[in-house]
């Protein structure tokens, strides 16, 4: 629920294709955009904001502006979506963005300076100006700002202390089940506030990782003594602290204007007032990050003069004027006055004076995911606070490591060039040898049957695997698209200099993969073939209507699944918990809730109880389809044998059907070693990305960790590789067992032969 | 359902009938939990969610189901109904999925069921390696090619990219009911004065016509819970699908869960009523052992 952190830590919904800017900006020239065409505007706007939006561009419309179209795309994704469009001349002429993307967009292009849309720095605020200011060159033009601030419960708090400290304090008075503050703690972007007060900062000078050293140390012991007290929940993330202050179980809250948003509908009575100052820092004020929202030119649309019209416009007196009424956001200009009596806004822009605008570097982006992963690691209480921190800094060097230098070409180039001659003499032998020629006449007729077939999958599937494994060869970063040879693929291998069982190291990652697959299929199996031989006995009532409530599952979206599972093993309202608390009430046992995503075993559990569920029903119904084909006679002649059922079923049935599930499991091996959703939206890596399995763990190399697409293609393509040659490998087993068996059973024949 | 054939008309120890209820109950209690608390959120009108053990919704209400259908959008001076239009761009897109891939891959898989012929081993080997490489690495080459061909934010990018999935599934699943069909059939059709084209059509198609039902149905599916490419390609609202609409709930800000649920129900619907027609067909398309000519 935090503002800007969240596009890295987010679902990769959207961003897959983000990768296509790397590649597009060397290979196509952006055309110039149609003059005549509407404007096309995209945003990240809800609610009010998008209502306040609309209105002015009707306005814009009614004065003779030229028509825009607008499109609002979700926050998280637009990133992404600008990457792979504005490159080819698609996507929107103008955009409303926060400020601190501009250094990512400005590297990849597809921002350009605002030009003469920006008349002079005369009023706006300086701080928003500053924001948007790279190299001299201004880039957006600055529309509000946005950051946290403390907001407090009127019913339980009448006077609010001016230190966090104080704040704490008051925990004994308050009613039961109630927390004196309740904030993102797990996050690096609400704790930026505390570092801010501790004189740390999350980005260090020179692009270094800000987030150690003593600053940081004492800023998470501090946060640990808050925790102690049972003032603040360890392990509230943003929807907990919406719903914890909006169930008046929190009597303040660092949130920011979007819980005011979600508040509205409520009946709490609130206000909202400047973050509190620390005592253990010296009584410094806590300085939350500050996030500028800019409208920003892609560079088709800064060409055109009417699309910066329309962008002066936007964060002109009259639109800023218009959004903070309809919309109470505060504006970005120091001409437009507060609306009279507004306190909300007030208080945000009393907060927004001592908060420091957000880094636009891009190292700023690599900082998140390390931060996180400490403060969460800190607060487990598996890492003290230096150890947590330190961690941190080598995997954020980790990321930003230099690409490999540029490798020689010309071994890739014999190796190809070798090949092709091979193929091509291979190819003439096999002419010359006439048997082709036969048998190539012979195979005219089924090649009538599958030239389209061959065609289509040549196109779509063959041309693009090819080309996206080779990339793999190519530098991690698009913006350093040189060739590398191996220089991936020895990283990954070698645990990047790592320990080799080390988090995040191939080899550990590979066994959680390989744990998960095969105890996924082992549940599939043992779950799906036991149903299916429940079900197909004649003497069950109800059968049908048990197969179709069985199925479900295989009928909804894997991701709505995958999202409600998610729901279900929250520790403060899921469902796991609601079951815990019923078993506690009616039998007397005190069974704490679990903190499921707090450990490697509870977070795999939930991930493998969802993959478990999504899975059964297909080995259900191929095991009865399956056990329509055990022939009755035979288990009859079994039965006169003198065969126990059990021995009926293990000698008789499941020999029989083995084959028929063989392909199944093959199969359905294969997808969960690839399953992605499952992973990345149940436990989404937690903790400490030790649930990754080694295709989640290649989306975060490309779209987490500074779009390192060639690194995350090799990881594509060793996964290929393991899993081709462990299929091959198979195959070549059940052959040499399948001519044994036949060999055993011609012995056989000839012995009875011999016998008549 | 032979399996267990000769235990008809003999009676069942209670204690074992009992038994398989209870496992089958409880396994149908596993399978509908998550369910029920999509339901149940889906018509919950308090805002507060709380650890509950049974799903019903508190405070029953339809404001969640009308919110996420009745979105409209003003487009000149008429209005649109935005659900609509992205109801029908998800039917659309994944039909044409299921029949461009069926389509492609009926006469595929039955040459594979029925012919031998040069580099068919080798073929086989390469689709089946095909699935064995995660998507990530062929997304960006195939989405430079649709913004060759200028299909970046059309319906037909969208199935062509869903094909590149739905043919190679649906070509192992067919080859394996063709090859399941007695090749007597056609043959006495071709003795009959049939050529083999006609005789694939008249005699082998019927056939395997469960089988087809449920590759199509695999296609449908996979094509219509798709988001991620979705989210991507499409740039226009009116051009959605279903899944983008319902991404876009739970945003960073506000995250709708409610409607999120009630969108997540309008999805499923659909394909829970094909599933349901199509049930039967399922066991039998599934495995090649259950098409018996």
């Amino acid at each position: 629920m935090t503002a800007a952190p969240l596009d890295l830590r987010s679902r990769a919904a959207g961003r897959l294709l983000g990768a296509a800017l790397g590649v597009s900006a060397l290979l196509v020239a952006a055309p110039a955009s149609a003059d005549d065409a509407p404007i096309q505007l995209w945003h990240a706007y809800r609610g009010a904001e998008e209502d306040a939006l609309n209105a002015l561009l009707a306005r814009h419309r009614e004065a003779g502006g030229p028509p825009v179209e607008t499109l609002a795309v979700p926050y998280d994704a637009f990133g992404s979506k600008l990457g792979s469009s504005i490159p080819l001349g698609e996507g929107p002429d103008l955009y409303i963005d926060s400020h601190e993307r501009l250094g990512d967009y400005r590297v990849r292009g597809i921002v350009a300076p605002v030009g003469d849309a920006f008349a002079g720095p005369e009023g706006y605020r300086a701080k928003a100006v500053e924001a948007v200011t790279l190299d001299g060159d201004i880039w957006g033009l600055p529309l509000s700002q946005k950051c946290v601030a403390l907001f407090v419960n009127k019913a339980l708090l009448k006077e609010v202390p001016d230190t966090l400290e104080g704040i704490a304090a008051l925990q004994p008075e308050l009613p039961e089940g109630v927390f004196a503050l309740a904030y993102e703690a797990q996050g690096a972007y609400a704790h930026a506030a505390i570092l801010g007060a501790f004189g740390g900062s999350l980005l260090g000078p020179d692009d270094s990782f800000g987030f150690v050293g003593e600053p940081a140390v004492r800023s998470l012991d501090f946060v640990q003594s808050l925790i102690d007290r049972g003032a603040v929940p360890s392990d509230a993330d943003g929807a907990l602290v919406t719903n914890l202050f909006r169930a008046g179980k929190a009597a303040t809250a660092i949130s920011g204007p979007w819980l005011a948003a979600d508040l509205a509908q409520s009946d709490v009575d609130y206000r909202v007032v400047v973050l509190p100052t620390i005592d253990a820092a010296g009584g410094a004020p806590m300085r939350p990050l500050l996030t500028v929202e800019a409208v920003m030119l892609s560079p088709q649309g800064a060409a055109r003069p009417e699309v910066r019209a329309l962008a002066e416009l936007l964060a002109g007196p009259e639109a800023a004027a218009l959004r903070q009424e309809k919309a109470r956001t505060l504006t970005a200009r120091s001409d437009v006055p507060l609306p009279p009596g507004d306190e909300l806004l007030a208080a945000f822009a009393a907060q927004a004076e001592v908060a420091t605008p957000m880094p636009t570097a891009p190292a700023m982006r690599a900082t998140w995911e390390p931060a996180n992963r400490a403060i969460k690691a800190f607060l487990r209480g598996e890492l003290d606070a230096a150890a947590a921190t330190e961690g941190a800094r080598k995997r954020f060097d980790d990321v930003r490591r230099p690409p490999p230098p540029p490798a020689n070409p010309t071994p890739l180039l014999v190796v190809v060039g070798l090949g092709l001659l091979y193929l091509a003499y291979s190819m003439v032998r096999a002419a010359r040898s006439g048997e082709l020629r036969s048998n190539l006449k012979r195979s005219l007729p089924a090649y009538r049957y599958i030239t389209h077939a061959v065609i289509t999958v040549g196109l779509l599937v063959i041309v693009p695997l090819v080309v996206g494994a080779a990339t793999s060869l190519w530098a991690g970063r698009p913006e350093t698209g040189h060739y590398v040879g191996l220089a991936n693929f020895v990283d990954i291998l070698t645990a990047r200099g790592g320990p080799l069982l080390a988090t995040g190291s191939f080899y550990l990652v590979l066994l959680v993969t390989l744990l998960w697959t095969i105890s996924n299929v082992v549940m599939h199996l043992a779950l799906g073939v036991s149903l299916g031989l429940i079900l197909s006995r004649p003497t069950m009532k109800l059968r049908g209507l048990y197969r179709v409530l069985l199925i479900i599952p295989w009928a909804v979206p894997n991701y709505v699944t995958a999202l409600s599972w998610k729901g279900m093993f929250h520790r403060q309202f899921g469902a796991v918990t609601g079951v815990i608390e019923w078993m506690n009430a009616t039998f007397g046992t005190s069974v704490e809730p679990i903190a499921w995503f707090a450990h490697f075993s509870t977070a795999f559990t939930a991930n493998l109880a969802t993959n478990i569920w999504l899975g059964f029903p297909f080995m259900m119904v191929v095991t009865l389809g399956a056990l329509t084909s055990v022939p009755a006679d035979v288990l009859e002649a079994a039965e006169v044998d003198g065969a126990t059922r059990w021995q009926r079923m293990w000698r008789v049935t499941l020999p029989i059907i083995r084959p028929t599930l063989l392909p199944a499991v093959v199969l359905g091996a294969i997808w969960t070693f690839n399953m992605f959703n499952v992973v990345f939206l149940v436990s989404g890596g937690e903790p400490d990305g030790t649930t990754d399995i080694l295709v989640s763990e290649a989306y975060r190399w490309a779209f987490t960790r500074e779009a390192q697409y060639g690194y995350a293609a090799a990881y594509a393509v060793l996964i290929f590789l393991m899993l081709f040659t462990v299929t091959r490998v198979g195959e070549w087993r059940a052959k040499v067992r399948e001519e044994r068996e036949l060999a055993a059973a011609k012995a056989a024949q000839a012995a009875s032969g011999g016998a008549h | 359902m032979s399996g267990t054939a000769s235990d008809a008309g003999r009676k069942v120890p209670w204690i074992e009938s009992a038994a398989s209820h209870l496992v089958v109950v409880l396994a149908v209690a596993f399978a509908l939990y998550p369910v029920l608390w999509v339901i149940a959120l889906a018509f919950s009108g308090t805002a507060t969610p709380e650890a509950k053990v049974l799903p019903i919704p508190s405070e029953p209400t339809f404001d969640h189901l009308w919110a996420v259908v009745s979105t409209t959008r003003d487009v000149g001076d008429t209005t649109q109904w935005l659900f609509g239009r992205q109801l029908a761009n998800s039917l659309i897109v994944s039909i044409a999925t299921a029949l461009v891939g069926i389509g492609i891959a009926i006469p595929a898989a039955y040459a594979l069921a029925r012919f031998d012929f040069v580099g068919k081993e080798r073929g086989l080997r390469v689709l089946l390696a095909t699935q064995m490489f995660p998507a990530v690495a062929a997304a960006i080459p195939l989405y430079l090619m649709l913004d060759a061909l200028g299909l970046l934010n059309s319906r037909t990018g969208l199935v062509l990219c869903y094909a590149t999935t739905a043919v190679p599934f649906a070509i192992f699943q067919l080859r394996a009911a063709f090859e399941s069909i007695p090749v007597d059939l056609e043959e006495a059709a071709m003795v009959d004065g049939a050529t083999r084209w006609q005789a694939f059509v008249k005699v082998v198609l019927p056939a395997a016509r469960p089988a087809i039902a449920v590759t199509a149905l695999f296609a449908f599916m996979s094509a219509y819970n798709e988001f991620i490419l979705a989210a991507t390609l499409l740039g226009k609202e009116d051009m959605f699908t279903l899944p983008v609409v319902l991404q876009r709930f739970i945003g960073e800000y506000d995250a709708q869960w409610e409607a999120f649920a009630a969108g997540a129900l309008i999805v499923s619907l659909p394909v829970m009523v094909l599933f349901y027609v199509l049930q039967k067909n399922l066991v039998a398309g599934l495995t090649s052992g259950g098409v018996k000519g």
